[in-house]
């Protein structure tokens, strides 16, 4: 479903990485490895298409990404390092608003279900800004349910979640993974799902 | 098109939240017109030249206070790239912003441009024109401004730098705006001032969204 | 045609542009030179002294070019620049950025010489005369352009960045002149033009002509220079530029 071959990128006049392939298939999933600086956020923002790479190519179902556009967007669901999300508005908003600007309506009571399901019951209604980093990155693990993609791709999604946060969001992949889905993430630990891989940096 | 009313929603409910970063604006607008009095003198003559030129310029002033803020916050905590990720284009969603900021920071000025007016002792028939070019003029300002604050994004003295791209390219429209109200109290008509402004506007709502999003996308790679 | 094509490519990396714009440089100085003293020489000693204007009116034969080379040297850079965003080549960038001081430079000439003409003529050193303020407002958009590009660190960025400053500002430069020139005759404003002197002698054109030319020459010669100094401020990290004599030493 995804391909991606020869791949370079480039940060300044810097070479992070080149020759990179690799393929993903559904109910596979992707554990980008490497140190500080390796370029696994810069890998992560090219598979997604906000920077192009310097080479090679990248195919969602058989078409390059850049000419799918808003057809491969639809599919795809990316959270990076920053909250992505409105400090100024609740978490019932944040995800409502998410889903409309994507051109969906979301329905009042699944949203709130799963909201609950993160932990965050009784605090729907708070501004993001009261609640904690923890609680602001649970917000956001309630948009990868929110938003039905086919293609995950996280950054570091595990930062800032405490245990069973960690467990919580290892069975959503788990889950995702099993309904054909697929998932591209990096991370300092080791993850203990099945069908994964490991790409080094 | 629900995504274009999605984003207008959101900004203005964020606008809504943050009351006092708009009402600063505004007040900047109110005490830099209240200025020029002060610094030249009470006389009405005096002051009813220089009124429509005194509004603009301070419009244009209190617009680039409110610019930087356009994709700042955004960009700061990555809804930018969620916007740029969405499946609705970014264009749309971009011209969807740029109508918010009209709303929240261009639209408040026409509103009370004719209150200020009164100070500069225009009578009924200019501060009507002077409203209708505002509300000609002050989306041109947003819009172009846009390009201006995308190319500026996350870049050192941002806020400054915003100022020397954009204010040479709003010369055009303080020229119409404020000759449309002199053009009128001269006597000699508003209505040529007012569809250059037009024909203005109707150029930027094609082209500026396009170059606002571009410099965006480029401010993200 | 095919052939062109590839030797245009061929020389659009900096690599191999860094060499051909050394050797060409040599040239377009020599041409600067002929020209700037052939325009000097008519200008100065052959061309006759206006009946109205006097001797005053000499400032014109850099003037006028100056003006000339301001605005066309925007449009080579939006050029430039649009080329950049379209085919991603890294010269068009280099080039674009390389072109801006020049441009900004021969603005505030024009901005400078008119003042000192204007002050015999007008009997003021500024007068908000069309052409001027347009003139002035052009100056605002190179500098807006040279600060932009200069603010932003990453060059991939910064010439993209001010490849759609560029490009903007070309869009509205036609619409700020017929603005400025609106603005102007519905205020009365001075409106005596530098060019259209009444008698303008075959002499006088000559003069204009090969001053321009030498401008002309002039901004290709510096611009090649300065975006030789970009090449090898942007490529220090590349074989080819460690190889360089001029670097080795």
């Amino acid at each position: 479903m995804l391909s991606v071959t020869d791949l370079a990128c480039v940060r300044g006049e810097r070479r992070l990485f080149s020759d990179l392939a690799f393929d993903l298939a559904p109910g596979e999933w992707l554990h980008v490895q490497g140190e500080n600086g390796a370029g696994k956020t810069t890998l992560l923002r090219a598979l997604v298409g906000l920077s192009p790479p310097a080479a090679g190519e990248i195919r969602w179902r058989g078409a390059p990404i850049g000419r799918l556009g808003e057809d491969y967007r639809r599919e795809l669901l990316y959270l990076g390092h920053h909250g992505a999300v409105k400090e100024d508005l609740t978490p019932l908003e944040n995800l409502r608003v998410a889903a409309a600007l994507d051109g969906r309506q979301l329905d009042e009571r699944d949203t709130l279900a799963t909201l609950h399901r993160f932990g965050l019951k009784g605090r729907e209604e708070l501004p993001v800004r009261f609640l904690s980093a923890g609680q602001k990155r649970r917000v956001l693990l309630a948009r990868l349910v929110t938003r039905q993609a086919t293609l995950w791709i996280l950054d570091e999604p595990f930062t800032a979640l405490d245990v069973k946060a960690v467990d919580m969001l290892s069975a959503l992949i788990g889950e995702h993974l099993a309904a054909g889905g697929m998932a591209i993430l990096t991370s300092h630990q080791t993850m203990p799902m099945a069908n994964g891989r490991a790409v080094k940096l | 098109m629900s995504a274009l009313l999605a984003i207008v929603r959101r900004d203005l409910l964020l606008a809504m939240r943050r009351k006092s970063e708009m009402l600063t604006a505004l007040f900047f607008f109110i005490i830099v017109v209240s200025l020029f009095p002060l610094g030249i003198g009470p006389e009405p003559v005096l002051l009813r030249k220089i009124a429509p030129g005194v509004l603009w310029v301070a419009a244009l002033l209190a617009t680039m206070l409110s610019l930087n803020r356009l994709f700042a916050a955004d960009h700061a905590d990555g809804t930018l790239e969620q916007l740029a990720l969405s499946p609705t284009p970014l264009g749309l969603l971009v011209t969807g912003k740029i109508a918010a900021h009209w709303l929240t920071s261009g639209l408040p000025l026409v509103l009370l441009a004719p209150v200020l007016g009164v100070q500069f002792d225009l009578d009924a028939s200019a501060l009507g024109i002077l409203v209708g070019a505002l509300l000609l003029g002050t989306p041109l300002l947003s819009l172009i401004g846009a390009i201006g604050a995308a190319l500026t994004l996350g870049v050192r003295g941002g806020g400054v730098l915003l100022s020397l791209l954009v204010l040479p390219l709003y010369v055009p429209a303080l020229i119409f705006g404020a000759g449309a109200v002199e053009a009128h109290i001269s006597g000699l008509g508003a209505s040529g001032h007012l569809s250059l402004l037009a024909a203005l506007l109707a150029l930027a709502v094609f082209f500026a969204p396009w170059a606002t999003t571009a410099a965006l996308r480029v401010a993200m790679e | 045609m095919s052939n062109r094509l590839i030797n245009w490519f061929k020389f659009a990396s900096p690599q191999s542009f860094y060499p051909l714009a050394g050797k060409m440089i040599p040239w377009f100085w020599a041409l600067t030179a002929v020209f700037g003293i052939a325009g000097l020489w008519l200008s100065f000693f052959v061309a006759p002294t206006d009946a109205v204007q006097g001797e005053g009116y000499r400032i014109i034969f850099i003037h006028v070019p100056a003006s000339w080379m301001s605005m066309f040297i925007y449009l080579v850079m939006a050029a430039w620049a649009g080329l950049g965003l379209a085919l991603n080549t890294r010269l068009s960038g280099m080039m674009a950025q390389a072109l801006a001081p020049t441009g900004a430079l021969m603005a505030f000439l024009s901005l400078w010489t008119g003042a000192l003409w204007g002050k015999p003529m007008w009997g003021a050193w500024w007068v908000w005369d069309a052409r001027l303020t347009s003139e002035l407002i052009l100056f605002f958009l190179y500098i807006g352009f040279i600060a932009l590009q200069a603010a932003i660190d990453d060059p991939r960025r910064a010439d993209k960045a001010g490849a759609i400053l560029a490009l903007v500002g070309v869009v509205n430069i036609p619409i700020i002149y017929f603005s400025v020139k609106w603005w102007n005759t519905l205020h009365q404003g001075a409106s005596v033009s530098l060019t259209k002197s009444p008698s303008m002698a075959q002499t006088m054109l000559w003069g204009m002509l090969l001053m321009a030319l030498a401008f002309w020459m002039y901004s290709i010669a510096v611009a090649l220079m300065r975006v030789r100094a970009i090449i090898l401020e942007r490529e220090t990290h590349t074989e080819w530029v460690k190889e360089l004599e001029a670097v080795k030493r």
